[in-house]
This record gives C-alpha cells, structure tokens and sequence, in this order.
C-alpha cells in the first residue's frame, strides 16, 4: 500500500514545482528538468526461434529523473519501475517493483563540491575505481554515501568518497554488503605552471587508492578484510600525440569469481595515438591478471557490484550482426590484448577522393588468454597462490580476433556507400561461457547505401553476410530503413540463418527468417518507437559490457523523452 | 499499467509545465580531448548560437549527423557565427579513440570528453544523438533526439531564426 501513495505524494511534488518553476526560473535561478523513458514489450509466443514468454505477458522497464538546480545547489531523484521487467534484464542481480532508483544532493562552495546519496564516479580510466550506469543493460553501481572534490590550487584535483553500492532493485535499490572507500589526486602541469594551452604539450599525472572493507565470515580461510588497489596514471598531449598509460595493482582478493585465490592482482593499459586533419592512428595494449575487484567477494555474478571497470580493447562494431552476434567482452582473470587503428581522408579533389572525398578506416584487435602456471596441490598454502604469471605475457590461446575495414564514399550528391570487410575468430567457450563449444572462424561483409530522395526524405539500407562453419552457421541481414526528417521513420529488417553447413544441419539446425518492422516519431526531445516481429537472440553491449538477450516474439514500445 | 501511466502521465504534465522555460547551461565537468577540465557553464560563443550535439564512436547515426554538418560547417559559420560543440559520451573502452576519429574525419568541431556522462546526466539525455541547441544568451531554446538525414537543414533554420534571420 505505501508504493501508490508515495507515487501520488511524488507526481504531486513534481506537478506542483514544475507548475512554479517558471516563475522562480526568472526570480532565482532555479529549475526543474528530467527524463523520462521507458522500454514495453507485449510478448508472444512463438517456439520456432524459441522465444520467451513470461507469465505476465506484458513486461516494461521505465525511469524517470528529476533535477532540480538553483545557483549552486542540485538535488536528483530517479524513479524506476520493473513490473515486471524485460525478458533477461537486467545483466545481474534481478530488478523488481516499483521505487527509489537514485537521490542525491549536490553543493558547491567555490572550490569544493560535496554530494551526498547517490553519485556515479571514475578513477583515470576506472581500472582502481569506477561508478558507472548502462541503463538499457541494466547495469547501475551507483555508489551509495558521499563525496567530496575540491580543487585547493589551479591544476590540482582531490577527490574523496565512501560507501556502499548499488545491488539489485527491490521496489528500490538495495546495496552491497561491502563498504569501498577511495582517494584520487590528479596534477594537470600545463593548468599548474600556466602555460599556453594552444600550442604547448601538456602532461597530466593521476594516482588514487581504493579500499573496500568485508567482514571475514568463513570458517575455513582466514579471509581479507580490507582489501585495498592503488592505481597511478600518466597522460601526454601535444596537438598531435595522445600518450595515456594506467596501472593498478590490488592486494590478495580471495572471491568467487577467482576461486578464492590468495594470489594478488594486477592491470595495465597503454594507448598511443597520433592524428592530424584527414588521418588519424593509435595502438594500444592491455593486460589484466586476476582483476576482479567487487565489493562482496561472494557476488552472485560478474556484473554485479564491481568496484572497477577493464575496459575491452576492441571496436564497438555499429552494424547489427557483428555488433550483437559476437561482441567481445574483457577476461579480468587474465589477459593479454592489442589494438591498431587508422582513419585516413582522401580529400576532395584527389584522385582516390574524387569530387566529395573518401574515408577508411582499418582496425584490427586481438586477444589472448595470459600465461599461467599453476601451483602445485601438494602444499595447501602454495596452492592457495592459484598459479604465477607476468603481466603482459600470453599463452597461446588466442580468445580474440577481429580485422575489419571500411570505405566510405559520397558518390554522386545523393548518394553514399560504405563497405566494411570484418574477419573474426572467437572463443565462444571463453568468452559467452559456453563450454565446450568449438570457436568460431567468420568472415563478413556488409553493404551500406543511404540515397537522399530529397531534402527531407532518404531512404537507407544495409545488406550483411556472415559465413562461419561453427555455432549457428551463416547468417544474412537485410534492412531497409525510409526516413522523413525532421518526424518520421519506417524501417524493416529481415535476418536469416541459412546455416549452409551439413555438419550444423545433422545437429538439427535448421533455416530460420526473423523478420521486424519498426515505426519512430520523433519530436523535438521526444521520441517514440514501435516494434513488431521476432528479435533474435543476441548480445546487446553498450560501452563495453554485454548482456544476452533471449530471442522473442512481438510488439514492443520505447519512448524517451527530455524536458 | 497504472504505475506506468502515473510515471508517464507526470512526465509529460511536467514537460507541458517547463516547455516554455527557457534554461541555462549546466554545471558539469567536461574534458578537452587536451586533458584540460572545463566547467559547462562557462561554454560560450560570444553571444552567438551554439549546437551542442551528444555522441559517441560507436554510435553510427551520430557519426552521420556530424559529417553532414561537417560539409555545411564552413558556412554556416560564415552566416551566423554559429559554433558546434561535439560532446563525446565515450567511456574508458573508446574515449581513446575520439582524438584520432575526429582528426581522421577532417571535423572543425569544439570536442570535449564527457566519459562519466556527468553533462550528459545533467542535461537528461536519454540515448545519442542528442542536439541543444543554444541561444546567444546562454539559454538552451531547442532541442533534438534522433538524426535523420535532413534535421541537420531543420537545425540550421533554427540557427537562422536565432540570429534572425529566416
């Protein structure tokens, strides 16, 4: 009973601030803005592709966020509702009812800023410490406390803050067990010595130390309470060169995910980039070993209450079936990867340029598990050690590989084509945890076409081919998408698994079509979509953590809006 | 249902209430791609109009909508002194690549790193892209979700009013 009443008490706030808000807009400076969005799905059923069908029928996620601000002051609150939510959201820890996601306040006095309640924060790059929200994945370790940023001179940063994380969702959020605890100094030297910032280089160098505390409630190991990383970090810049390098280095951890290991762990990423107009390059290498940090060491899973974030270091493909068939997602445990990537620009008037230009870009990104010896059983405390490792060198198991190209080019002033070659291999076992699968070999490629009917109406399609002899075999993509800018679009797609393949044919897969039509409006910061027809199973990521989402049947709806 | 109706319902009286409220610019904090912090608030161009347009690497509309200003960029500057501010949402994964991305596209833009989505947050933007756009005042008068080939002429004819010029 209380959930309707706080709901009216709510709307009732809102509807009255936002009614007056106008008028202390032009007396004070305070205003009143949010959000809203949410995703509705009628399912039906339908067993060919295997589709889900919760007993509800009827499933939505929806948020709504209200800020207000006058002067130096904010406050912030965000209502979600789960009644219940999607099929397979969210990643981890299951979200239900209806209540508090989010609340904080917020003031600033000159150089210091103080939140309390709710904030979302990062480290450098996040490899210590990192809050973060990927709501249409559905995860949200929004911390829980306070903190505190306070610039004592030009250049120099501090920040501190204390808490607990967000969980699960239970007719609001629920936490963690754990407390996590952090410090971050960052000196920026240009700001400091105040030297020009147009033509000079500037270098930028960070630390910080994170801690969180667990009491040790096991019976059999004599466990870590306090369980602290530190982290430091350096970052060059000139016009041209990008240099960014992070370290992170955390103390015995023993948890779930690493099967509760004594061993320390450790992480570390370089990025190099130079660029210039019309070309731009960068490499990078990572590697992590054993860097699993969440704030409950029994989590339930991998997505829940993580303290730090790896990032993977591969593209975050745009085109649906590379995007969502086999996405790449980081091996905390232990890994070893690189990047190179090139942009280039023929400009007009060349001759590979023709009249409008011509874009490339080429990436490639790989993989590997890194190299480990495991310590011997025989001695129970060695064997607590798990195994010895050094960073950056890998075994041979490559986990990941991914080479693609593409050329972009305006062809005539109402045409556009694009055309990307991808080739893959991908440790399926490893990295969906589906033991025992062989690893996947593709090749793709894919067509973009995007003709301008007139001014306002375009019309757009793709066509993608994926040929692998593994999983699910082949699989070809086509969509057409129509458009009438500035409020409308209509769009169809159809994907199909042909397999081509006897092997997979005798194991009983068979050709199967997913069709999907989609309708959007669109008005100023409103936006309205409606969906029917199958969705096939896929892997949905978003910044680089990935969901499964299980196939589906039916109409769904999305609306966000901004105000 | 009813949950969601109420949610929806007070959504949109609140944004029927505000609509015509014109807003400043947010405090947050931003990044050049520089590693220099810049508070939003102090985002300007001298009294002309501003786009602010979220987006993100991985995000193909986005990349569409800023190559289609990009061949128009030139002169509506010309015009009307307006100025495009490029605000990235990448996150640790990608913000790496947003310097070379931008320089190998050949973009004139102001580009700034939001990798903790604190503006994007402070604005309430939902997905990218995402257009404000800004008047000479500071005040955000318009804004756009979405790209469709085309609403870059749509924004270009708000900019024109801004400036008053149709």
């Amino acid at each position: 009973m209380q959930r309707p009443t706080f709901l009216r008490h709510a709307a009732a706030c809102v509807v009255a601030a936002g009614a007056f808000a106008p008028v202390h807009a032009q007396n004070d400076g305070g205003s009143l803005h949010g959000n809203f969005s949410t995703d509705a799905q009628y399912y039906l059923e339908d067993s060919i592709i295997g589709a889900v069908m919760p007993p509800q029928r009827f499933a939505a996620n929806a948020w709504t966020n209200l800020i207000y601000t006058n002067k130096n002051f904010e406050a912030g609150i965000r209502l979600e509702s789960y009644e219940p939510p999607l099929a397979g959201y969210p990643a981890g820890q299951p979200y239900k009812g209806t209540g508090v996601g989010y609340r904080y306040i917020k003031y600033t006095m000159a150089d210091l800023e103080v939140t309390f309640g709710n904030f979302f924060d990062q480290f450098g790059q996040g490899m210590a410490f990192r809050s973060y929200e990927e709501r249409y994945l559905g995860v949200d370790n929004a911390m829980d406390g306070f903190r505190v940023r306070y610039k004592p001179y030009r250049g120099i940063y501090l920040k501190g803050l204390m808490g607990q994380q967000r969980f699960g969702f239970d007719n609001g959020f629920t936490k963690g067990v754990g407390i996590v605890r952090g410090a971050d100094v960052e000196i920026n030297l240009a700001e400091l010595m105040d030297t020009s910032w147009t033509s000079a280089g500037n270098l930028i160098i960070g630390g910080s130390f994170v801690s969180k505390y667990q009491a040790d409630n096991s019976s059999q190991l004599v466990l870590p309470e306090n369980v602290g990383t530190w982290a430091a970090r350096l970052h060059y810049t000139s016009p041209k060169w990008d240099l960014y390098t992070e370290y992170a280095y955390k103390i015995n951890d023993p948890n779930n995910r690493n099967g509760f290991i004594y061993k320390p762990g450790q992480a570390m990423l370089v990025n190099a980039t130079y660029s210039v107009k019309g070309f731009g390059a960068s490499l990078g290498a990572h590697s992590f070993d054993n860097m699993f940090y969440q704030s409950d060491r029994t989590s339930p899973s991998a997505f829940d209450l993580n303290i730090n974030f790896l990032p993977p270091l591969t593209k975050q493909h745009t085109y649906n079936l590379p995007a969502t068939l086999y996405p790449y997602a980081t091996q905390p445990n232990g890994e070893v990867s690189g990047q190179g990537e090139l942009f280039y620009k023929w400009k007009k008037g060349t001759k590979l340029g023709g009249k409008y230009g011509t874009k490339l870009a080429v990436n490639y990104s790989v993989a590997y598990a890194l190299d480990t010896t495991q310590l011997g059983a025989a001695d129970d405390t060695t064997r607590r050690l798990g195994y010895t490792s050094r960073i950056f060198v890998p075994s041979d198991r490559m986990y990941f590989s991914d080479l693609n190209i593409e050329l972009r080019k305006r062809v005539s002033e109402t045409w556009e084509l694009a055309l990307t070659y991808l080739n893959l291999v991908y440790d399926i076992d490893i990295i969906q945890g589906k033991p025992g699968k062989a690893k996947v070999y593709g090749d793709m490629f894919i067509l973009e076409g995007l003709h301008n009917l007139t001014d306002r109406t375009s019309l757009r399609f793709e066509v993608q081919h994926l040929s692998t002899k593994q999983d699910q075999g082949n699989w070809a993509t086509a969509l057409a998408e129509l458009t009438f800018s500035p409020h409308w679009f209509l769009a169809g797609m159809v994907q199909y698994n042909y397999v081509g393949n006897e092997d997979l044919e005798a194991k009983g897969q068979e050709p199967l079509a997913y069709p999907l039509g989609s309708v959007g409006y669109i008005r100023g910061g409103n936006r309205f979509q409606v969906n029917y027809g199958r969705q096939r199973a896929g892997i949905f990521c978003v910044g680089g953590v990935c969901r499964q989402v299980p196939a589906s049947n039916g109409l769904s709806l999305s609306i966000t809006s901004t105000f | 249902m009813k949950v969601l109706t109420t949610l929806l319902s007070f959504a949109l009286l609140t944004s029927v209430a505000l609509a015509q409220n014109p807003s400043k610019l947010p405090s947050a904090t931003v990044q050049t791609l520089e590693g220099k912090k810049v508070d939003t608030r102090t985002l300007s161009n001298d009294g002309k109009p501003m786009i602010i347009n979220f987006w993100a690497t991985w995000c193909a509309p986005c990349k569409k909508e800023l190559n289609a200003i990009a061949e128009k960029y030139a002169q509506w500057q010309k015009e009307t002194g307006v100025k495009l501010v490029a605000v990235s949402i990448d996150d640790a994964r990608s913000m790496n690549r947003v310097k070379p991305y931008v320089n190998g596209q050949d973009w004139d833009y102001e580009v700034y790193l939001d990798p903790n989505g604190d503006l994007k947050r402070a604005l309430n933007v939902n997905n990218v892209p995402h257009t404000f756009l800004v008047n000479g005042k500071g005040e955000i008068v318009w804004q756009h979700n979405n790209y469709e080939p085309g609403d870059e002429n749509e924004l270009y004819r708000k900019v024109l009013e801004l400036v008053g010029r149709k």
